[in-house]
């Protein structure tokens, strides 16, 4: 549905998206990883028509975008801190995308009290948006987003404002809203989390470059990259010497894994706790903190290297941990 | 106890007048005289119809000027937006006498030839862009503000939501701004609703608005009643503005957290040429009235004394030299330079007055017990009144006494009072009651606490302020107008009559007296604005 070719786009004389590819198929929600200023927030704003890329196109089905204005384009936008008209009421910024269309109101309000109602805001028509609490804002917001029914939904960090247990609620939301309407979303975030609970696919935006697109079950399984583990958080990343074929050495031993660089060269490993049934490493690791962790103990051990466990070991006691050691790129 | 003196001083000298006034104004039997009936009302309506057309003028420029301010950055911004400023404080007897210099040049004044313009018409032109001169930067600062605090998401989600450039602006922009727009309006309004030096001066006793007709009936063809009525009307007008004003004040601060849009370049072709032709027109209307003013001072533009035919054109400084020199037959008993050492004596008292009065007032008001915060309106009210209604005011209550030039000071002290307070209060209020109380347990006596605490943090806000009374007093011209003797006049006083009378080496020694005072009053704002307490004294 939604294509991307090679957009790039410079900021203050720096680039800032480099040939960035990709699409968005139907009834499909793609999450956009990446660090604050990586220009996440330019693609949605080049995607909506309200900025413009210097080179590259926009697609949806299969139609060049770049002549048509924002407020033709059908799709919808919700933003951070909400963006929502101070100067009208629940019911009025809800409606605000079905009277640009010029529907009649008899089509409006029930389509209007709908949402509200889906949106468990039933009987707010009136209040004013500024005496909202965040949580309330924001699903006035998203309901003006769906009211007019646009062909792709975008999200701009919606949740970064919101406290974590409003957060995973709202979050929930999203979740049933999008796996229902089938409508094809793009979600950019920097907290993987989010990423991961609504996400078909994962895109991971890093210096001006996709670097990984996959779904996200994929993506934990094997990060690839060095800063994609380290973005989504997924186990320990240390440093290793290559010292002889197949052979890497780190201050936590020796382990014996291909990988594809020469001999003497420096490289970057993942270290996760193993599954089952896998081929396992071991180390011995001295336990310098326990962490209580829902229903597993996180166990900071020497090095700074941590572990989830599903029983406590005593804190300066040597413990062995098997493990599964990938090389990144 | 510290308000007894400044309400002291207000009762004698403002509500007393005030009194005095509105007891002639409602003698019932000329309330209902046909002629003073028709007089009002041809008055009423032709300061609404001129405020009107002045503030629109005034939003023509200033609506374009705030969205160039608030949207674009571009080189010499900060120099331009202060050139724009600078006309708000200067006396309106120099922007009179700048705007009328402007057109005292050959080549200017054949541009109206040109357009076929009757001399009544082109000196109500002039009288409506001066108010435009002196009241854009209020657009610029009000509704720029509002632009700039706009948040950008909103137009972004609008035009997601579907809304085109039309409707953004329609739906979104407008009812946002609609707050900044209707107070900067009003403000405007006010300003040009009381004007008085700038009519008076530009367009004679042809262009009767209420300030003017209480002038001339106060002293030209005098109908002390009528005056005193039209002050009432006057009065009740501005209150009922200021009102409105302080209503919709109160409405704008309790909107959402500001937050300010970052400005940029322009970058497209059409904000490339916006910004060149708002740039360029800005300069030239600000700055060539504030160039004209000392050029045509300096420049010989007529026949020689006693020669006919022949202008003599060249630099001079003919004008200045004449400030000197008592003439017999001149318009004062005294060398015109006179007028300015006046001028600064009365500044120097107004700014002694009003610091003695304002700074036990801006104490009491810091931190008020209940009785003094009704105080507050009290000590403001004298805003809301004209400076030739206090002028009246004055004539009415003192009789004989009048004479004494001390008046004069005392007139400026009603007008600066205000000011001073405002300026004085924020700053006291700043000075942390802990600070006093270390102070007094370290063991200093009450004097070295003053001394010490409050006098540092009070001296910049008092400088500030004297700065701010020194340039009221100077300009001050409608009060004194209708108080001043002949031996006594001031700068403004003195511009007025050289403007009011024919010749050469007049008009010259009008635009050498107006150029004088232009240069102090801008000393005068350079002070202010660098011993200014945290942007405090704003409207």
């Amino acid at each position: 549905m939604l294509e991307l070719r090679s957009l790039s786009k410079s900021y203050a004389g720096k680039p800032l998206l480099r040939d960035v590819s990709f699409s968005v198929n139907a009834g499909e929600t793609v999450c956009l990883l990446g660090a604050s200023g990586s220009g996440k927030s330019t693609l949605l704003r080049m995607i909506a028509g309200l900025d413009f890329p210097e080179r590259g196109r926009i697609l949806f089905n299969k139609l060049d975008l770049a002549e048509i204005p924002p407020h033709l384009r059908d799709f919808g936008l919700v933003f951070q801190d909400y963006g929502l008209f101070p100067h009208l009421n629940v019911f009025d910024n809800v409606a605000f995308g079905l009277k640009m269309r010029n529907l009649p109101v008899e089509e409006i309000k029930p389509r209007v009290a709908a949402l509200l109602k889906q949106m468990n805001l039933r009987g707010f028509d009136s209040r004013r948006v500024t005496d909202l609490s965040g949580g309330e804002q924001q699903r006035v917001a998203l309901a003006r987003a769906l009211a007019p029914n646009p062909r792709l939904l975008m999200f701009d960090e919606p949740l970064g404002a919101l406290d974590r247990s409003l957060k995973e609620d709202l979050l929930n939301q999203i979740r049933g809203i999008l796996r229902r309407a089938k409508i094809p979303a793009i979600y950019v975030t920097h907290d993987q989390k989010e990423a991961f609970a609504v996400a078909d696919r994962i895109l991971i935006l890093h210096d001006g470059v996709i670097v990984r697109d996959a779904a996200p079950q994929e993506i934990w399984r094997n990060p690839r990259s060095a800063f994609a583990a380290k973005l989504l958080g997924i186990g320990n990343v240390i440093e290793g010497e290559i010292v002889a074929e197949n052979r890497v050495k780190t201050e936590f031993g020796i382990f014996s894994l291909g990988c594809p660089k020469k001999i003497g060269e420096k490289i970057q490993l993942l270290i996760t706790e193993c599954a089952e049934g896998e081929d396992a490493e071991e180390i011995q690791l001295t336990v310098e903190d326990v962490v209580f962790k829902r229903d597993q103990f996180q166990i900071q051990g020497s090095g700074g290297l941590t572990f989830l466990m599903n029983e406590a070991p005593q804190v300066g006691k040597v413990v062995a941990v098997k493990i599964k050691v990938q090389c990144l790129s | 106890m510290l308000w007894i003196p400044p309400l002291l001083f207000l009762t004698i000298f403002f509500f007393f007048p005030l009194f005095k006034i509105f007891n002639l104004a409602f003698d019932l039997r000329s309330v209902f005289e046909r002629d003073n009936l028709q007089i009002i009302y041809r008055v009423s309506l032709f300061t609404f119809y001129q405020a009107t057309l002045s503030t629109l003028l005034t939003f023509a420029l200033g609506l374009p000027s705030a969205v160039l301010f608030s949207k674009f950055s571009f080189k010499g911004k900060s120099l331009l937006r202060a050139l724009t400023a600078v006309p708000f404080m200067l006396p309106a007897v120099v922007v009179a006498a700048a705007f009328n210099s402007l057109f005292s040049y050959k080549f200017s004044s054949s541009i109206f030839q040109v357009f076929n313009l009757q001399p009544a018409t082109f000196n109500f032109l002039l009288i409506l862009l001066a108010h435009t001169f002196y009241n854009t930067t209020i657009v610029v600062r009000i509704v720029g503000n509002a632009l700039a605090q706009l948040d950008p998401r909103m137009e972004a989600s609008a035009r997601v939501l579907g809304a085109d450039g039309f409707r953004v602006g329609r739906e979104i922009i407008f009812p946002l701004l609609r707050p900044a727009l209707i107070s900067s309006a009003l403000l405007v309004f006010m300003f040009d609703f009381t004007s008085f030096g700038v009519i008076l001066l530009l367009g004679g006793l042809n262009f009767a608005t209420l300030e003017v007709e209480i002038y001339v009936r106060a002293l030209q063809l005098p109908n002390l009643n009528l005056a005193a009525l039209l002050s009432a009307i006057q009065l009740i007008f501005t209150l009922i503005f200021s009102m409105l004003y302080s209503r919709l004040i109160n409405k704008m601060q309790t909107q959402s957290t500001p937050r300010f849009a970052p400005t940029r370049p322009p970058k497209t072709v059409k904000e490339k040429i916006f910004v060149g032709a708002m740039c360029g027109a800005l300069f030239v209307f600000f700055l060539l009235p504030l160039i004209s003013l000392p050029v045509r001072s300096l420049t010989r533009l007529e026949a020689d004394r006693g020669q006919r035919g022949a202008v003599q054109y060249g630099l001079t400084a003919d004008y200045y030299r004449e400030l000197f020199v008592n003439r017999r037959g001149s318009l004062f008993y005294v060398p015109p330079v006179q007028a300015a050492v006046n001028s600064l004596g009365f500044a120097a008292l107004t700014v002694l007055f009003s610091l003695a009065l304002g700074h036990p007032a801006a104490y009491a008001l810091a931190k008020p017990t209940r009785f003094e915060k009704i105080l507050d309106p009290l000590l403001t009210l004298p805003l809301g009144a004209s400076a030739v209604m206090m002028g009246l005011g004055f004539l009415l209550s003192f009789g004989r006494l009048i004479a004494s030039p001390i008046f004069i000071p005392i007139a400026h002290t009603l007008v600066a009072l205000p000011f001073v307070i405002r300026a004085l209060q924020p700053a006291l209020a700043s000075v942390p009651e802990r600070l006093r109380q270390a102070a007094a347990t370290l063991g200093a006596s009450p004097f070295r606490v003053w001394q010490t605490v409050d006098f540092p943090i009070l001296s910049r806000a008092a400088a500030s302020a004297a700065a701010f009374a020194f340039t009221v007093s100077l300009g001050e011209f409608g009060a004194t107008l209708l108080i001043t003797r002949p031996e006594y006049p001031t700068i403004p006083v003195a511009i007025a009559r050289f403007l009011s009378q024919p010749g050469g080496l007049n008009y010259g020694q009008a635009t050498a007296m107006a150029t004088l005072l232009l240069i102090l009053t801008t000393l005068s704002i350079l002070i202010i604005e660098k011993m200014r307490f945290n942007n405090v004294g704003e409207w």
